[in-house]
């Protein structure tokens, strides 16, 4: 197990390393600092003077990969790659593009915790949601109600998200006024402005989940150990609920797991919409802004998020399923 | 003479046309392929969509046909020389030249004869807050408020005949080909169609067609009259811009899907039968690629992709070459970034490939590794790459959306359904809201997504031996004959 991890967690840090790698490529090397600068001071104004000044105050007026003019180890050291990349690895993102933006760690930080608060309660809701529901639709296979189930669960995943938010906004806040349109506030208060979102957020991936889910089931449902239990005479809700679950466990862990990053990166388009002020909206205002620091730092957190993911998601498998045994 | 534009786009969208004729002669001479699309359009609700899709990809066509209409000739141009309009049209525009020309100044209803909001007009010397009549919309009515109701139900009423007729036409001709194919008389085909008896639901397709004509019969026969779907801020057509859409979201759709097939198929199929180093690294490939958040991926390229238009303006001559320039860019962007859960998908199958007696066989007869992967391992992987194609279709339209409310979509001087609901965002708090631009793009967009999404399942269905269990069951209400 230790010795697995350990190979795990190398392999992480090389993908990571490979995450870095391509993005520096993709943000240094495709298009320069200048043209960097050109497209962030933008308009008329751009003048040789400013460009360069602008390059100097954040740094990016060294050379890429290798500095001649200095000494010793300050030759890799005092680099932008130095500066930009390598030194993300000890989480330390540097300053923002912007005019006015502080230092992105801080707020990293910060909106970490924010985003957690909306993710974490959506993430466990929503795998209870869809797993009941693909439940329910399995117990009344091959009748109509599963017909009609599927073809809700259809119709909700052909509807954009931003359908549910925009419907939910207007229906909920506007004309019922049962919670606010958006905002947030720290404390207790939090439950009421996130109420709405979380509740669409389940919504608008319901319909995807529980067919997913449905099909998993369906494919135990036929197992030997499915008539075994039927035939030792427990109730249909019992072989569904305690043994096609438990053994569907493991393709639930991997789907609902591809999620997990989103609990600490949160929802991008769900936190601007309900303004909350959690990493996602920060993701969206640094691409409205052109701000490429925040992008860059952003890519490597949730690259790492990924990673990390995976990892627990390896170790979730071991307690699902005793037979796995990580060597 | 106009001049003919060839975009980036245009030029895909009409290759793959080509291509999928030249698929569907394959299909026709081929008895397995035969029998597996057969399948398909044997479900009723994919034939239905089927045809739905159909209609979007001839709409995508029609709007793919680029031009710039010449100058009439200046007084001081040189003879002979011809300048063009800066605008660049497509068919569908001149099509719909009177959606663009009738633009009114700001919000209107669905068939309204009146602005939106009222403005302060001097009647009879006072000062009175009146909706002020439209420009184009329903400017024939000389007494709108006892004129209107008649007028638009009976022009509806006309536009609804209009479509049964053509309706009616193209069944019939479906029916004689039908009839010429299965070499009975047109009475018996249509006897078979009608009650269902054929082996392919044609009924169902007839059934579509009819309600396709009696929803588009009657708003084409209004929309020269009024603004069918009502006027957004700028007062330009709703109805047009969300026709306008369906090929940026047919584009996307398309385009992306086709993106990401080059490279998951040759590394996923190279992975598979290599095995070794080359799997190893094409697995650290795409284990990278899928490890950054995909959005967020796809956000660090657009920005790139902005930096070097800023740097090239000499690639486009007009904006329509530009914004078209970036939505090819944001294709093949989703194409790079996408194509890691097929590649992983077609190594697996590989790998399973590549232990079976007839792989075995060829190697063994000395044939090489790169024919044995394009001659035997590919032909058998194929039906993976068309379920995984059709079904991102759906989910790239679905995508666009975000992308373009994140601000790395499509140009916003190009109509898209994430255009117009991202502008659809701020008009539903307005007071009194304006609902109709939203309406608009959900309707439009869920029936595109819908159709694509069960078209989709049934070549899933048809294609895929393991899902066909888990569809439900169809309950059948007649009696087994």
């Amino acid at each position: 197990m230790l010795s697995y991890l350990t190979r795990r967690v190398i392999y992480g840090a090389l993908v990571l390393l490979g995450v870095n790698l391509a993005t520096f490529f993709l943000f240094f090397t495709v298009n320069t600092p200048d043209d960097m600068a050109r497209l962030n001071i933008g308009g008329k104004r751009v003048t040789p003077d400013l460009i360069s000044k602008w390059k100097i105050e954040r740094g990016y007026d060294k050379p890429l990969y290798w500095n001649d003019k200095k000494e010793g180890s300050e030759k890799l050291t005092d680099t932008i790659f130095w500066d930009r990349s390598v030194s993300l690895f000890t989480l330390n993102f540097g300053r923002a593009d912007g005019e006015s933006a502080g230092d992105i760690g801080y707020e990293v930080s910060k909106r970490m915790w924010v985003s957690m608060q909306l993710a974490l309660p959506l993430f466990i809701l929503q795998v209870i949601a869809s797993t009941t529901f693909a439940l329910v639709l399995v117990m009344f296979r091959h009748t109509r109600w599963d017909l009609w189930g599927v073809v809700l669960c259809v119709v909700m995943l052909s509807i954009s998200s931003l359908f549910y938010i925009i419907v939910g906004q207007f229906l909920f806040s506007r004309v019922l006024k049962l919670a606010p349109i958006s905002g947030y506030a720290p404390g207790l208060d939090v439950v009421k402005f996130l109420v709405l979102p979380i509740g669409l957020s389940l919504l608008a991936r319901l319909g995807a989940e529980a067919r997913l889910y449905r099909a998993m089931f369906l494919e135990e449902i036929g197992r030997d150990y499915v008539r075994t239990a039927r035939a030792k005479g427990l109730s249909e809700a019992k072989v569904l609920f305690k043994h096609v679950l438990r053994n569907a466990l493991i393709p639930i862990i991997t789907s609902a797991g591809a999620y997990l990053p989103y609990v600490f990166m949160g929802s991008l388009v769900f936190e601007s919409f309900f303004g909350i002020p959690g990493l996602g909206a920060y993701v969206i205002d640094a691409i409205t802004k052109q701000d490429f620091a925040i992008v860059r730092t952003m890519v490597f957190v949730g690259s790492l998020l990924y990673i990390a993911t995976y990892i627990l998601i390896d170790i979730a498998y071991t307690w699902a399923d005793p037979r796995v045994r990580l060597a | 003479m106009p001049k003919f534009v060839l975009l980036w786009t245009d030029v895909v969208i009409w290759l793959l046309f080509l291509t999928m004729l030249g698929y569907g002669w394959l299909v026709s001479r081929s008895p397995t392929w035969r029998v597996s699309w057969g399948k398909v359009f044997r479900d009723a609700p994919a034939l239905a969509c089927a045809v739905l899709v159909l209609l979007c990809l001839l709409l995508t066509l029609v709007d793919s046909v680029h031009y710039r209409r010449a100058l009439p000739a200046g007084a001081g141009s040189a003879p002979g020389a011809v300048a063009y309009e800066p605008r660049t049209r497509s068919a569908l525009d001149a099509m719909l030249s009177h959606l663009i020309d009738s633009r009114e100044s700001t919000y209107s209803k669905p068939l309204a004869y009146v602005g939106f909001r009222k403005e302060s007009v001097e009647v009879n010397g006072k000062v009175e807050r009146v909706a002020p009549r439209l420009q184009f919309g329903g400017v024939h009515l000389k007494n709108p408020e006892q004129e209107w109701v008649g007028d638009v139900t009976a022009r509806a009423v006309k536009g609804l005949i209009g479509g049964a007729i053509v309706a009616a036409i193209v069944s019939f001709l479906m029916i004689a080909v039908l009839a010429r194919n299965a070499k009975t008389t047109l009475r018996e085909m249509w006897q078979r169609v009608i009650h269902d008896e054929t082996p392919i639901p044609w009924r169902v397709a007839l059934i579509t067609i009819f309600s396709v004509a009696g929803v588009f019969g009657p708003i084409v026969a209004l929309m020269d009259w009024y603004h069918v779907l009502g006027t957004d801020r700028t007062g330009n057509d709703v109805l047009f811009q969300a026709l306008k859409s369906i090929r940026t979201a047919f584009v996307i759709g398309t385009l992306s899907t086709i993106a990401t097939l080059p490279l998951a198929v040759i590394l996923g199929i190279m992975a598979g039968y290599f095995r070794g180093w080359v799997d190893e690294l094409i697995q650290y490939i795409y284990t990278v690629l899928s490890s950054i958040p995909n959005i967020l991926l796809i956000a660090a390229f657009v920005l790139m992709v902005q930096v070097f238009l800023d740097k090239h303006p000499e690639l486009f001559e007009t904006g329509a070459q530009r914004s078209d320039l970036k939505l090819f860019l944001l294709c093949a962007i989703l194409g790079l970034t996408g194509w890691a859960g097929l590649c992983r998908l077609l190594r697996a199958e590989t790998m399973k490939l590549r232990e079976l007696e007839y792989v075995q066989a060829a190697s063994a007869f000395g044939v090489g590794p790169m024919r044995i992967m394009a001659k035997h391992i590919f032909p058998n992987v194929a039906h993976l790459m068309l379920i995984t194609t059709v079904l991102e279709f759906s989910a790239l339209i679905l995508y666009e959306a975000v992308l373009s409310y994140v601000g790395v979509g499509v140009d916003p001087s190009m109509n898209s359904f994430g255009g117009m609901i991202n502008l659809a965002r701020s008009e539903m708090s307005t007071d009194p809201v304006v609902w109709w631009s939203f309406a608009a793009a959900f309707t439009f967009m869920v029936t595109l997504v819908l159709a694509a999404n069960l078209f989709a399942d049934g070549v899933r269905d048809a294609f895929d031996p393991r899902s066909r269990a888990f569809r439900p069951k169809r309950i059948s209400t007649r009696k087994a004959a």
